[in-house]
């Protein structure tokens, strides 16, 4: 006992390091990070920045040469553009963008009343072969959505779901679950399971003491996952542009991707349905910071 | 009240992990019954059958004179203590010990009453308008208690409660939750893999291994005679001293030279092992009279006795406990004796006690 007590004393003093190199080391290693993070910062946002530049530009403004970076006029016009059309009334891009909140909504709204359930039945129950399951529905995840386009084509085409919005709801929400039971899982293993058996010994069934004890405590849980899942569905292009085709149908993705093409492209109402687009997919992504982070090192840690 | 009766209880899960083997209990009316066994032992899926929480392959389970196999967990009238509390995160603590009255229907008034009561026994009085967030461990741990009385169940059961708590807190609720028992005369069955727990809290103690009862017994029958080598080795701090043994001249005698009384209706022939506690032995002098020659391997001096690890020319060094007046240096030579009387005998292919 005595012994490792002088130990204990002995070691406090002794550094590796005077304190002042240290310091040094320290700021000019953060100096160095700050520049690299600034450059690689405007690499990243100078797209974006032109993209909202360019939809409050005006027409010769956004065609002039060299580019006007600061002094141009100022314009609504192109946002007027992607929601009214030219003769009065309402403009494909607007109904597109419609169509957009109803698929990723519905999708939504789908892949969770799904998706919560069976994460909270993988979480709690003893299930056979509960691990080959969990595999089984994390791989349906590892393929690009590309690979199966043309199968779910030819499926679609059969039951008449060919550009249609129901088509697409469905496709998102099987991709979205996944997804959603994975995350899910997580946050309901982080709920400890004597809440459920205390209420059932307090007389509720199973059931109850899920929804009525487990659930309130998941909503921050499910809030974070469902924004995922509404991201992907919004941005969401590749069945988008294979399964529909009329403007009615179409979401905002393929309907902007379509805006060029011809032989004239109006840049700034491009750029304009593209920011209206990505808002969004900007306020989401805000709220659910915290969790974007959380998502990568879930399971990480032990309660 | 009432007893409760488990007969041939045997757990399997779907994914082939058996759980609880096989497990016959008999809980009298009013006992406060440890089980008591290393994680994994099955003590834990036993209780919660009890509870209904999980529901055994076979086997039957009877609390009072009801078989309550197909019986929901609400309807067993039992109230359940968690090693995580389990108190709900969103009410506070009055809310919390009305809740399960609530649930039931009861009137108001009857509510507050036995609210209150509870809360009186367990001095939560402060506590009443906090959240659990806003409790300590222990405060948490007491309020559960109170969840668990204000229904004034037929039987508690408890599941490694304490085992959050830091040590000296661990003590004092240890002392509260006999006493409890002692005044509310209701039956709890315990769960815990601590073993001072169990003695200190136990009327009696079944000693589960790998989904088997391997004894029952009050805690001083499960400390004088552990029933099998698994208890023998499980039970006391430093466990038993496991000394191989022949019978000649009607002794036991040990490789080492040591000399024991043996326990009437030993069988001959066998292999056996002498089960001695630490206390049963002495340190002496060397050449003091009816000791064997030893050496002292090494000493751990805990201030109130000393614990010797002694070689005495056997396989195995024994440990010995000793006031922490007699010294002996680390490698001195020293005589070894036995003080204790029948010491238990266990056969070594069988690993249980013969005698």
């Amino acid at each position: 006992m005595a012994v490792s007590v002088n130990e204990a004393v002995s070691t406090g003093p002794v550094r590796d390091h005077p304190p002042g190199a240290r310091r040094l080391g320290g700021r000019s290693r953060s100096i160095l990070e700050v520049a690299l993070l600034a450059v690689l910062a405007v690499v990243m946002l100078f797209p974006v920045l032109w993209m909202i530049e360019t939809s409050i530009k005006e027409n010769r403004d956004v065609y002039a040469i060299p580019a006007k970076f600061v002094d141009f006029q100022v314009t609504s016009e192109h946002f007027k553009d992607v929601f009214v059309a030219s003769g009065g009334g309402r403009s494909a891009l607007s109904v597109s963008f419609l169509n957009s909140v109803l698929v990723a909504g519905v999708s939504t709204v789908l892949a969770t009343v799904l998706g919560v359930p069976a994460a909270w039945a993988y979480s709690r129950f003893a299930v056979k072969a509960k691990k080959d399951q969990l595999f089984f529905i994390l791989s349906t995840r590892f393929m690009p959505p590309v690979v199966v386009v043309v199968p779910i084509f030819l499926m679609y085409r059969q039951v008449g779901l060919i550009d249609t919005k129901l088509g697409l709801i469905l496709i998102y929400a099987a991709f979205n679950l996944p997804f959603t039971i994975w995350m899910m899982k997580g946050f309901v293993d982080e709920v400890p399971a004597e809440y459920e058996d205390a209420a059932m010994l307090d007389g509720y069934t199973r059931l109850q003491a899920f929804w009525r004890f487990t659930l309130p405590l998941l909503v921050p849980g499910i809030a974070a996952t469902a924004v995922f899942a509404l991201i992907f569905s919004w941005n969401e292009f590749v069945f988008a542009i294979f399964l529909t085709s009329s403007d009615n149908v179409r979401t905002a993705p393929p309907a902007i991707a379509g805006l060029i093409g011809g032989t004239t492209v109006d840049w700034g109402l491009v750029a304009a349905a593209s920011v209206v687009c990505a808002l969004p997919v900007f306020v989401f992504a805000y709220l659910v910071r915290k969790h974007l982070v959380a998502g990568v090192t879930l399971g990480a840690v032990r309660r | 009240m009432a007893g409760i009766e488990v007969t041939a209880l045997h757990k399997r899960y779907p994914d082939g992990t058996v759980a609880v083997d096989h497990v016959d209990l008999s809980i009298g009316d009013g006992e406060l019954f440890v089980m008591l066994g290393p994680s994994g032992c099955g003590k834990t899926t036993t209780l919660r059958a009890i509870a209904g929480l999980e529901r055994q392959t076979t086997g039957d389970i009877r609390i009072g004179n009801t078989l309550v196999n197909d019986l929901p967990p609400a309807e067993r009238d039992i109230a359940m203590v968690f090693q995580f509390y389990a108190l709900y995160p969103h009410l506070r603590t009055r809310d919390n010990l009305a809740f399960p009255l609530r649930a039931e229907g009861l009137p108001k008034a009857e509510v507050r009453e036995r609210v209150d009561a509870a809360a009186r026994l367990m001095r939560l009085g402060s506590l009443l308008d906090r959240r659990p967030r806003r409790l300590s461990g222990g405060e948490q741990q007491r309020v559960a208690l109170a969840r668990a009385l204000v229904r004034r169940p037929r039987a508690f059961l408890m599941d490694e409660p304490l085992t959050n708590l830091d040590a000296e807190l661990r003590a004092d609720m240890r002392t509260e939750i006999k006493h409890l028992q002692g005044e509310l005369g209701t039956t709890m069955v315990y769960v815990t893999h601590d073993q001072v727990e169990a003695m200190s809290l136990g009327h009696r103690i079944a000693i589960l291994n790998k989904g088997r009862v391997e004894q029952i017994g009050t805690p001083l029958e499960v400390y004088e005679r552990p029933a099998s080598l698994f208890c023998a080795a499980f039970i006391g701090s430093p466990p038993m001293n496991l000394i191989e043994v022949e019978v000649a001249d009607g002794k036991l005698r040990s490789q080492g030279g040591l000399v024991l009384t043996p326990p009437p209706g030993l069988p001959r022939d066998r292999c056996l092992l002498a089960g001695v506690r630490p206390e049963a032995l002495e340190v002496t002098e060397p050449g003091a009279e009816g000791s064997v020659p030893a050496r002292v391997v090494s000493a751990e001096w805990l201030g109130d006795e000393i614990i010797y690890v002694v070689d005495h020319g056997d396989q195995r060094d024994v440990r010995v406990r000793m006031p922490p007046t007699g010294r002996f240096a680390v490698d001195a030579r020293v005589g070894l004796r036995h003080t204790g009387g029948t010491p238990a005998v266990y056969d070594v292919s069988t690993e249980e006690l013969v005698a």
